[in-house]
């Protein structure tokens, strides 16, 4: 059902002029907090200011992503180490525990206290399967020939559908604007052979573009040997096709579960349940018909 | 704040309590458009039918109502764009993937439909297209009932993407009703009787599907019984029964008592809608009722697989 139903959104229908899809892979384990992609992106974009003031909530001011911040860099601190259930042990044993994750010699974990910092840019994942997009109903939101979804700041009416379709809650719409913004991933700069303004900005390779093919290579390796480095949680996040959206334009690699990083476990394109969502509306409208004939009409005698 | 940090493992974490998803935008517009629509929808299929069913006195005054709700619709929506005047956009194209495209084109046709066959109710004029437009009204009025509910399942918002299936019964019922209501409020007592019995089957319907959805969803359903949502959900419930009831004791006799009872289930129609609007944006709004339910299938060997971890010197699929 939703193979059919599905939109005729995909890069093969630019045929000739179809690029190879393009992403982002964000590899946390290596982000450094510093920020820099939330500032390039807000540079290179022209991103209006987002003043959500002072939160508390470690180096996060930002708060997370939405019309005003196409890049959020999310900070969790965490005292439990890497791959160990503190409270299931006792205290001797955590701390005996902790010395021998100090010896793995992993460079996110913070010496000293025994504080784990967790740093992740969060950013649009650029959906396989792009529930903003398929929800739009005047079609700014489309596909471009990168593979990327990006809306049209010229077509978009503000109607705000996209903003709870997306499992990720990427979009938003921009206050005094009207209009509703997200990561276009560059498409401006990708049209002209350059890597978008984050992953150019970023000082350590925490955010790497490319073709998405290569990217997913990448990553396996690099998890892998996070793993035999004893980081056990590690995961890639949306590197497949086989997710609930089919698969991201940017993945993650993450060093605990997604929704320590403010992302969902297990999201899902709603367009998947169209079938069963449309049969349910067209039943009930049936039945109403079929109810109000009965009683209106089978009363007369 | 921070459920991450701390020697105990809270059940469920997030990324400092913030939400997910984004909650929706949309304004009080939207509610009130749910209820518009059903009523406007509702009211063309009840018009046509009384017309068939010779009840000439009732369909004058269903057509207007038809008219006033499918009319008023268009302005809510517009007035809940943020960018009001490229409305148009919304006829840019048509997509079978968002209700809210078809949705548009159903309320084009609805608009165009109702306004001849209202002229025709009240006028006599264009009685040629509106041998045509009657049927057309009243048959496009049932979708344009229903697939509002289609729109909001249509979302990652937990309570109305979980109710997909049980939604479109509650705003089909409320249609029902509120046609059934304003009909009976509309039309003196003794040209009303359909009218009474519509707003009584569509209130009964109406509660009972509530009900029911309450019983189907369980626990994905528990932002219907709390805060807000939860409020206009008691304050739905007991104005439909009033105005039932008081239809059903005294709507014969009475026309005050007709007006009273049919003005109480329309105002608990109203309720239902915002109750389920309510819903949904507390849902949106609170991180335990989105990661929660997809925590639960990823531990339960239920998830799609979105996140991997590396066993065994390969990526494989595994939660924790």
């Amino acid at each position: 059902m939703s193979e059919r139903l599905r939109t005729h959104a995909w890069p093969g229908t630019y045929d000739g002029e179809a690029k190879p899809r393009m992403g982002f892979f964000t590899d946390t384990s290596i982000c450094i907090g510093c920020k820099a992609c939330e500032v390039a992106c807000k540079e290179w974009n022209r991103v209006p200011e987002s003043p959500q003031g002072f939160t508390g909530d470690s180096y996060d001011n930002t708060v997370d992503l939405g019309a005003n911040s196409w890049r959020h860099v999310a900070f969790v601190e965490q005292r439990k180490p890497l791959g160990i259930d503190a409270a299931e042990r006792s205290l001797a044993e955590a701390a005996n525990l902790d010395q021998l994750v100090a010896e793995t010699g992993l460079q996110t974990y913070q010496e000293g206290d025994g504080l784990r910092w967790l740093m992740a840019s969060d950013v649009c994942k650029h959906c396989t399967e792009a529930a903003c997009l398929e929800v739009c109903p005047t079609g700014a939101l489309f596909r471009t020939e990168f593979g990327t979804v990006v809306v049209q700041e010229d077509v978009c009416n503000g109607c705000g559908y996209c903003v709870p379709a997306c499992p990720f809650g990427v979009l938003d719409q921009r206050e005094g604007d009207g209009r509703v913004w997200k990561c276009t991933l560059c498409y401006d700069r990708l049209k002209d052979d350059q890597e978008p303004a984050c992953a150019q900005a970023c000082p350590t390779d925490s955010i790497q573009f490319g073709e998405l093919d290569d990217l997913r290579e990448r990553a396996r390796a690099r998890v892998e040997a996070l793993a035999e480095a004893g980081a056990e949680r590690a995961q890639l996040y949306l590197a497949g096709d086989d997710d609930g959206i089919g698969g991201a334009g940017a993945f993650f690699l993450l060093l605990d579960d997604p929704e320590v990083y403010g992302l969902p476990p297990d999201p899902v394109d709603a367009t998947r349940d169209l079938g069963s969502t449309w049969a349910a509306a067209g039943v009930a409208a049936a039945a109403l018909g079929a109810a109000l004939a009965a009683v209106v009409l089978g009363g007369r005698r | 704040m921070s459920a991450t940090t701390g020697a105990t493992r809270p059940p469920q974490r997030s990324y400092h309590g913030n939400p997910v998803i984004k909650e929706p935008i949309w304004k009080p517009e939207i509610p009130w458009y749910f209820f518009t629509g059903g009523l406007g929808g509702g009211s063309a299929a009840l018009a046509y039918l009384a017309e068939l069913g010779g009840h000439e006195q009732l369909a004058r005054r269903a057509w207007p109502i038809a008219l006033g709700g499918i009319g008023v619709s268009p302005l809510l929506l517009i007035s809940d764009l943020g960018v009001p005047h490229r409305f148009l956009n919304m006829l840019r194209m048509f997509k079978v993937t968002s209700p809210m495209s078809v949705g548009s084109w159903l309320l084009v046709a609805g608009g165009a439909t109702t306004t001849v066959a209202a002229t025709n109710a009240l006028t006599g004029r264009l009685a040629g297209p509106a041998r045509l437009a009657k049927p057309a009204a009243a048959l496009v009025g049932l979708p344009i009932s229903t697939y509002t509910a289609a729109l909001i399942a249509q979302t990652a918002v937990p309570a109305w993407h979980g109710a997909r299936r049980e939604l479109p019964a509650i705003f089909a019922a409320g249609a029902a009703a509120s046609a059934g209501a304003a009909a009976t409020i509309a039309t003196p007592v003794r040209h009303a009787a359909p009218a009474r019995r519509v707003a009584l089957a569509g209130a009964a319907a109406e509660l009972l599907s509530v009900q029911a959805m309450e019983q189907w969803l369980g626990a994905v359903g528990e932002p219907y019984h709390v805060e807000q949502a939860g409020t206009y959900a008691r304050a739905a419930r007991a104005l439909t029964v009033g105005g039932a009831l008081l239809i059903g004791a005294a709507g014969a006799r009475s026309r005050v008592a007709a007006a009273v009872g049919g003005g109480m289930v329309l105002a608990g129609a109203v309720c239902e809608r915002w109750s389920v609007f309510k819903a949904g944006l507390q849902s949106a709004r609170d991180p335990k009722y989105v990661v929660g339910p997809q925590r639960e299938r990823v531990d339960g060997g239920r998830g799609h697989g979105a996140s991997r971890r590396a066993l065994d010197g390969r990526v494989a699929e595994g939660a924790r």
